[in-house]
């Protein structure tokens, strides 16, 4: 850090070096930075989706906590004053009118607002890209399983944060969308009519909702947000960050450029970009015209209405349901149009939660894991990752089909029910597809360490014959290609009391079913018996 | 955290092999393959055109430093933006100036900043790896040791688990004490109300007359014309003063009027419209849009949320879309002076169904 040794500085020091030996000496500060300052950080461009999210948090809290001075969370109910001018006089609640304010009347309010919407739908976004970088390559392996937890629920609060955001200005598109959620909680059986109750205190719209939403948007959900993610950050620091195979690295070691500086300046210049380009954006393209909607009222609606893009899968959950899913049994009414595509929801959300665990169960492998798979290494999870890509991707299409039926001159029936094929028969085709792609990708590679590399020579023989030259790999090409493991399925065995248990018999089919066909990296032995006893 | 005393070490001193020094944890159903590669170790450092070339290196340093005097002319521009585009014109494109400006002025700012930082740390700054030793999560067999004399000691020191009657009463009185807690959310919602009742009833009376949504203007039936759809609401709602919104969620309304050939009525229902004319509840029965698309020559309406759609000429029921009821049906007839007016009440409540609804 600085050149003089801060306990025998009696000589002349430097003011940096006072300042940091009186922060030292009041704070401990020193074993830290001696700890964490060279620590080194395996570098790759997929390490910075998680980045992307964090900074894109920072400025969603930075920009937020400009609006939060201009905007009023009431619903009391004004006539419009301001300066936009075809609102003038309009019957609108407080919230919009300030919305409304510091849009048009508060210099530089628009670009913010812009900014902290633009960047709200960004960490969204980083966040699933996070995650599928992290199933795909198997790091949420041993020990990062919590991690992956943590990073899943920090998901799920970034939704809320975005719906609860989202619902603020009670412009005309964000009360439809509370309406939407009034129905769905009223359609959750036995306590469904109270919560509604409760959450709007009274009927729907009542005049708390926004001030509610507001309370958990700028304290409790930030608070919980904060929290998960220095956790998460606590996490990568205990664990080191993955890396990806190759010469050099090994499950005991992490290779990188330090901390400092090195990796300091990229992730901080990178924090200044991610910034950059949401400022872009924000100055550019408008979000949330809520001018062009209006004030909540619950009788007009504009066609084509559309979620923020997270959301999407759920309001596309809704709309595929087919006809009639409502009955009245025991004198109640049970909305299976409502609780079929939230139990659905429900269970996907737990699989992805427990996938971790239920993988660590399946190949029973309790080695700590630090290398980073390459997807197409481990195939029946990349094909299950496919497959639950694929289900979400169907589900979030439908929350756009009456603008995929307007847009292609398609039916709205037609729409509905071929996304209804892709959410329930589009899983199992993008499955078989991934996983043949990956084993074949794998023969690929074994093609590629047993016969080398087509050189682009062509050799002319004796004989008249014309042959391509294959190069050999040099040993650090080759060893990314024969660096994974793989697993076997599992052979059922009785346990200590000479019995086959239920459990057993799934985990062993579960196995199976994972490890089957496998396709093992390439051995010395098999290169020096001849390049494979191919020939 | 503490374990790493390693960092920093030197590139060389990396492990070769991949299976060596790994715990003795279970590797469960993985192939544990004998005749596996080794693996190479790292290979030679290649240095960057930076490290080779001092022209290349002073070109960088330069990229480095006109990038950071860029960001702070940005900033400046965006202060500059903020004084020079004034939006009190009641103009909406000077707002979109403003913004425009402030913004490309801060992007500025903000990428120079961040791709001259960037280019600092790869083009300029000592290219070195470091390697780092990892250790088991879990501590070594002292640490772990150690921690679990400190619960043991605790727990002998507390009497915790010899003391059953005092941690069984503690652990009754942490599960009952949160409940006060939840009691006070009884307070989100009025005391005096209860939901069943409200969602069951809307505004419409016997004799109140239907009018014209969002003006409140009284409807008579001589303007409604075939082929016509009208937004309605009871007259009087557009003048209350409270809780007019939860009022319209309620008890907005379409008015449509069909030839009387072309409507289907159910036998019972046959004096609930007048001439042609029916009026069904507006809000959705699935999660409560309103329905607002009427598609006039097939009688269909469609909600643009969910896409149900209702048909009007067979009693709004339900032909697409996940919603399962049909729109209730408001009955009308007309007054003396030909306005037209509710018989009375919806007979079922409207909106999206909810659990006590049979």
């Amino acid at each position: 850090m600085s050149t003089a040794s801060p306990t025998t500085g009696t000589q002349k020091r430097s003011f940096t070096t006072a300042a940091a030996v009186y922060v030292n000496e009041r704070t401990s500060v020193a074993g830290f930075i001696k700890e964490l300052g060279r620590k080194a950080f395996p570098d790759h461009w997929s390490f910075l989706l998680g980045e992307v999210a964090l900074f894109s948090f920072v400025v969603i809290l930075i920009s937020g906590t400009f609006l939060t001075f201009f905007f009023q969370a009431s619903m009391a109910e004004v006539h419009y004053d301001g300066s936009y001018v075809p609102l003038k006089g309009v019957e609108m609640s407080v919230a919009m009118a300030s919305t409304l304010d510091i849009s048009f009347d508060i210099r530089g309010g628009l670009f913010v607002r812009q900014m902290h919407h633009w960047a709200a739908l960004l960490f969204v976004a980083a966040i699933g890209l996070h995650m599928l970088r992290i199933y795909f390559t198997g790091a949420f392996r041993k020990p990062r399983e919590f991690n992956w937890v943590i990073g899943f629920t920090l998901f799920i609060l970034a939704m809320a944060e975005g719906f609860t955001g989202y619902s603020l200005p009670d412009d005309l598109l964000s009360g439809n969308g509370l309406r939407i959620i009034d129905g769905l909680i009223k359609g959750i059986p036995l306590v469904g009519t109270w919560i509604s109750f409760l959450l709007f205190g009274g009927e729907f719209p009542g005049t708390q909702i926004v001030g509610r939403l507001y309370s958990l948007h700028i304290m409790l959900l930030p608070a919980l947000v904060i929290a998960f993610i220095a956790l998460h950050l606590v996490f990568v620091v205990v664990h080191k960050h993955t890396q990806y195979a190759g010469p050099g690295k090994t499950q005991q070691n992490a290779v990188g450029p330090p901390v400092l500086p090195v990796y300091a300046a990229k992730a901080g210049g990178f924090f200044f970009i991610i910034f950059g380009v949401i400022a872009l954006i924000a100055s550019l393209f408008t979000i949330n015209p809520i001018w062009n909607y209006g004030p909540y009222d619950p009788s007009p609606v504009s066609a084509g209405t559309q979620p923020d893009w997270y959301i999407g899968f759920a309001d596309g959950a809704l709309r595929l349901i087919p006809p009639g899913w409502e009955f009245v049994w025991l004198d109640r009414t049970w909305s299976f149009n409502i609780l079929v595509p939230l139990i659905a929801i429900g269970i996907f959300i737990v699989l992805v939660l427990l996938y971790p665990f239920i993988e660590a169960w399946i190949t029973g492998d309790k080695r700590e894991h630090h290398i980073a798979d390459r997807p197409r290494n481990a195939p029946t999870r990349t094909a299950i990752g496919a497959a639950g890509v694929t289900f979400y991707a169907g589900l979030w299409a439908a929350a756009s089909s009456d603008i995929l039926a307007t847009h292609f001159s398609l039916t709205m029936e037609g729409v509905i029910h071929a996304l209804q094929a892709v959410v329930i028969l589009g899983p199992f085709v993008a499955f078989f597809i991934a996983k043949r792609v990956c084993i074949a990708l794998q023969k690929k590679d074994r093609e590629i360490v047993l016969h080398g590399f087509e050189s682009g020579r062509i050799v002319r023989l004796p004989g008249g014959e014309f042959i391509e030259v294959h190069e050999q790999l040099d040993e650090y090409d080759r060893w990314r290609l024969v660096s994974f493991e793989t697993y076997e399925p599992l052979m059922i065995r009785p346990n200590a009391r000479g019995k086959i248990t239920v459990g057993q018999r799934f985990r062993a089919s579960l196995s199976r079913w994972f490890f089957e066909d496998r396709i093992a990296p390439v051995t010395k032995g098999e290169i020096e018996s001849g390049h494979g006893g191919h020939h | 955290m503490a374990q790493d005393d390693h960092s920093g070490a030197e590139l060389t001193a990396a492990d070769s092999s991949h299976a060596a020094h790994e715990s003795d944890a279970s590797p469960g159903t993985a192939l544990i393959v004998q005749d596996a590669f080794a693996n190479p170790g790292f290979p030679p450092h290649r240095p960057r055109v930076t490290d080779e070339d001092p022209k290349r290196e002073k070109r960088a340093q330069r990229t480095v430093y006109t990038l950071f005097y860029l960001s702070a002319l940005g900033s400046l521009w965006a202060v500059a933006a903020y004084m020079l585009f004034p939006m009190e014109s009641n103009n909406v494109g000077d707002v979109r100036l403003n913004n425009l400006f402030i913004g490309l002025g801060a992007t500025l700012a903000l990428l120079a900043l961040g791709i001259g930082i960037v280019h600092w740390g790869k083009a300029v700054m000592v290219d070195v790896e470091l390697v780092d030793e990892r250790h088991e999560v879990g501590g070594s067999p002292e640490t772990q040791a150690a921690a679990a004399k400190v619960f043991a000691d605790a727990d002998r020191e507390s009497g915790f688990t010899r003391r059953a009657v005092i941690r069984n009463s503690l652990i009754g009185a942490l599960v009952v004490f949160p409940l006060p807690a939840v009691v006070l959310f009884r307070g989100f919602a009025p005391q005096d109300e209860l939901p069943v009742p409200l969602l069951s009833h809307t505004m419409w009376r016997k004799g109140t007359r239907l009018a014209l949504d969002p003006s409140g203007v009284a409807i008579k039936a001589s303007d409604v014309t075939i082929g016509s759809a009208f937004h309605v609401i009871p007259e009087g709602l557009a003048e209350l003063e409270h809780g007019k919104l939860e009022e319209k969620a309620k008890a907005a309304v379409l008015l449509m009027r069909l030839d009387p050939s072309e409507l289907n009525q159910l036998p019972e229902r046959e004096s609930w419209s007048y001439d042609g004319i029916v009026a069904y509840s507006k809000i959705c029965t699935h999660v409560g849009c309103p329905v607002a698309l009427y598609e006039q020559h097939t009688h269909h309406l469609l909600c643009p949320c969910h896409q149900s759609q209702f048909d009007v000429a067979n009693h709004c029921e339900v032909i697409f879309g996940p919603a399962k009821r049909p729109l209730p049906q408001l009955p009308i007839a007309i007054d003396d002076e030909g306005y037209l007016i509710a018989q009375s009440d919806f007979t079922e409540p409207v909106g999206p169904s909810f659990w006590e609804r049979h």
